[in-house]
């Protein structure tokens, strides 16, 4: 049936006519299908695109009873202000402080782990670490702060365990003082992502094939050298594309953990740029200037991730895109 | 034959040392968890003095009593249960429905509906424009706020995209035979046949949806609508114990102390979760890999 229809099309006498018409014959025979396709293009106009659009709110004075068309236009006035607020010196200290010591310790633990875990023998022992590990992903943040709280009270384990040991006389507030806040914050995000992140490595191990591991053993490698020589290089085009998100990702604080554990007394070690968007722009209600700084956030981490992107290519060969 | 050699003294020290280890990782994991739990089944005010680490010292149902005669958590966690049930069946069918259509050869306009969504994988308009978004469609305050802007994913639809072709297209043709258009295939094909990546997507979403605090925090003010999550944030981020108290009938009894009841919260909070993991953790585990593959 479908191939007569295009047979008597194509026999048509005007080349272009046919071909509208056979395109349109197209579009009616997947009507169904560009329902379902548009519905999902309208959720992202409606829901990702209109948005976007929204952003140019951060060069308007935008006013809570007008429209966004018809703000005035205040040029880069937000982002001055921003780079001359008082706070700007903090803000940039915790985001890049926080992520760069994420960077450091969180990103080579998980392979290490993953390295670590790959070599057990026992495949059954091996499954239980991983499915342990995994189970602290799927807490939430709001669950992590309340066991976070309860460790770290003043009653708390951990100040009951110093006080016996005779390491401090008084209880520490941890989550009252700044100075403990980014040790707070890494601890944990490592304590909850540990085994998950590793999830990635050990995939790309288990496809290393048998053979390399037994020529390496011919050759009279141990253990530690058949990881090094052997599992690493494999998993290395993995690492890559992983570390160049990382890289990316540097100004994107753990919103969600950040969020739970600050608190007004240790704010100057807890403000990070997300927290300072969400002061500003919902709890203070400056809508536009707090667009201004969560544009150029966006714009900056876009630009790391093509520089980080293209220095990996260069030295590995490996990218995202 | 080099495998059947036995052990050298290093190589039996290094197993040893790294099974110890993994134990350690373990216990490290799992303690944390285990101390909320065994103070949660204790009695409150026997729990302020401390030192409860490995079993309850006065044992106590009292907590969850008190959890379950509140009707502020009742109400937070109807909320719950109710946006994560919705939630997840609307996000995975309108996801996979659309994966589904952007899956399909030669479907018009295929390539710019992809680069459309591939674009929002970079650039989004942050918490701003998409707080004045949900506030003109008069979601604030709304119990859809929690359904319609988490509707879609393109990520999770990558993730459909790369099991939906690799069905056979035997099976699809011959549901065309029998005259089926492309909504009875997408539904009597293609979805049964979809079963792992379903699964997968629906875990992933919810559990964000049980745990997400976020959205009701910024887009609720309404009490009855908000779910455990938020409830839980505001007592235990603005440490307003108080409130909580002031959710139990009757107050502070003698046993039960704001602490005790916020342990006890948690711990129904998060029960569903860890009952639910084992079974589920085959099925993420596979969506892990679908997606690291594209991602």
């Amino acid at each position: 049936m479908e191939r007569k229809i295009e047979t008597r099309v194509s026999e048509l006498p005007s080349e272009r006519d046919g071909k509208a018409r056979k395109w349109w014959r197209k579009l009616l025979g997947q009507r169904h299908l560009q329902t379902m396709a548009l519905l999902g293009v309208a959720w992202m106009f409606i829901f990702n695109y209109i948005p976007m659009y929204g952003i140019i709110i951060a060069f308007k004075e935008y006013n809570i009873v007008d429209t966004i068309a018809n703000a005035p236009w205040v040029g880069l006035d937000h982002f001055r202000e921003f780079l001359q607020d008082d706070e700007l010196g903090g803000v940039i200290r915790n985001t890049l402080g926080i992520s760069l010591i994420k960077l450091v310790i969180g990103f080579p633990l998980p392979i290490i782990f993953a390295l670590f875990l790959n070599e057990l023998r026992s495949v059954k022992f091996k499954k239980t670490v991983q499915t342990i590990s995994y189970l602290p992903h799927f807490l939430s943040w709001v669950i992590l702060g309340g066991i976070l709280a309860t460790w770290l009270a003043d009653v708390g384990i951990i100040n009951n365990m110093l006080i016996g040991l005779g390491l401090i006389t008084e209880p520490i507030s941890y989550l009252a003082e700044p100075k403990y806040f980014w040790g707070i914050v890494i601890t944990s995000d490592i304590w909850k992502e540990l085994g998950w992140s590793a999830i990635i490595y050990l995939a790309a191990m288990a496809s290393v094939s048998p053979e390399q591991y037994e020529a390496a053993t011919m050759d009279g490698a141990g253990r530690f050298q058949k990881m090094f020589y052997v599992t690493l290089p494999n998993i290395r085009p993995t690492i890559a594309i992983l570390f160049i998100l990382a890289v990316s990702g540097v100004l994107n604080s753990n919103f969600d953990q950040i969020l739970v554990l600050r608190n007004s007394l240790n704010e100057s070690a807890s403000n990070v740029i997300d927290i300072y968007v969400y002061q500003t722009g919902i709890q203070q209600g400056r809508f536009s200037y707090s667009t201004a700084v969560g544009l150029l956030k966006s714009v900056i981490a876009l630009i790391l991730l093509l520089i980080a992107n293209g220095v990996t290519k260069k030295l590995n060969n490996t990218s995202l895109f | 034959m080099w495998t059947l050699k036995r052990k050298t003294r290093g190589e039996a020290l290094f197993d040893f040392l790294n099974t110890l280890g993994m134990v350690l990782i373990c216990f490290v994991t799992v303690y944390p968890i285990w101390y909320v739990l065994v103070n949660s089944f204790n009695d409150g005010t026997d729990a302020m003095s401390g030192g409860i680490y490995w079993w309850p010292r006065q044992f106590s149902l009292e907590n969850f009593g008190a959890v379950f005669r509140s009707e502020g958590i009742m109400i937070a966690m109807g909320i719950t249960v109710a946006k994560t049930l919705v939630g997840t069946v609307a996000h995975v069918f309108f996801t996979a429905m659309v994966a589904y259509a952007f899956s399909r050869k030669g479907l018009i306009g295929g390539k710019f509906y992809i680069l459309m969504g591939t674009v929002t994988l970079f650039f989004g308009g942050g918490l701003i424009p998409t707080y004045l978004l949900i506030r003109d469609l008069h979601l604030l305050d709304n119990f859809l706020v929690y359904i319609i802007p988490v509707l879609f994913s393109f990520f999770d639809l990558i993730i459909f995209m790369t099991f939906f072709r690799e069905i056979p297209e035997g099976l699809e043709e011959a549901a065309r035979i029998d005259g089926a258009n492309d909504w009875s295939i997408f539904l009597r094909v293609v979805l049964p046949v979809s079963m792992p990546v379903l699964a997968t997507i629906a875990l992933f979403h919810g559990v964000y949806q049980w745990n997400d605090y976020f959205t009701g925090m910024i887009y609720i003010n309404n009490t009855d609508l908000q779910p455990i999550q938020t409830y839980l944030y505001r007592v235990v981020a603005e440490s307003s114990s108080n409130q909580m108290m002031a959710a139990v009938p009757g107050g502070v009894t003698r046993s039960v102390t704001s602490q005790s009841i916020k342990l006890a919260t948690m711990v129904v909070t998060t029960a569903p979760i860890v009952f639910a993991y084992p079974f589920l953790q085959k099925y993420f585990v596979k969506g892990m890999m679908i997606g690291s593959i594209k991602g």
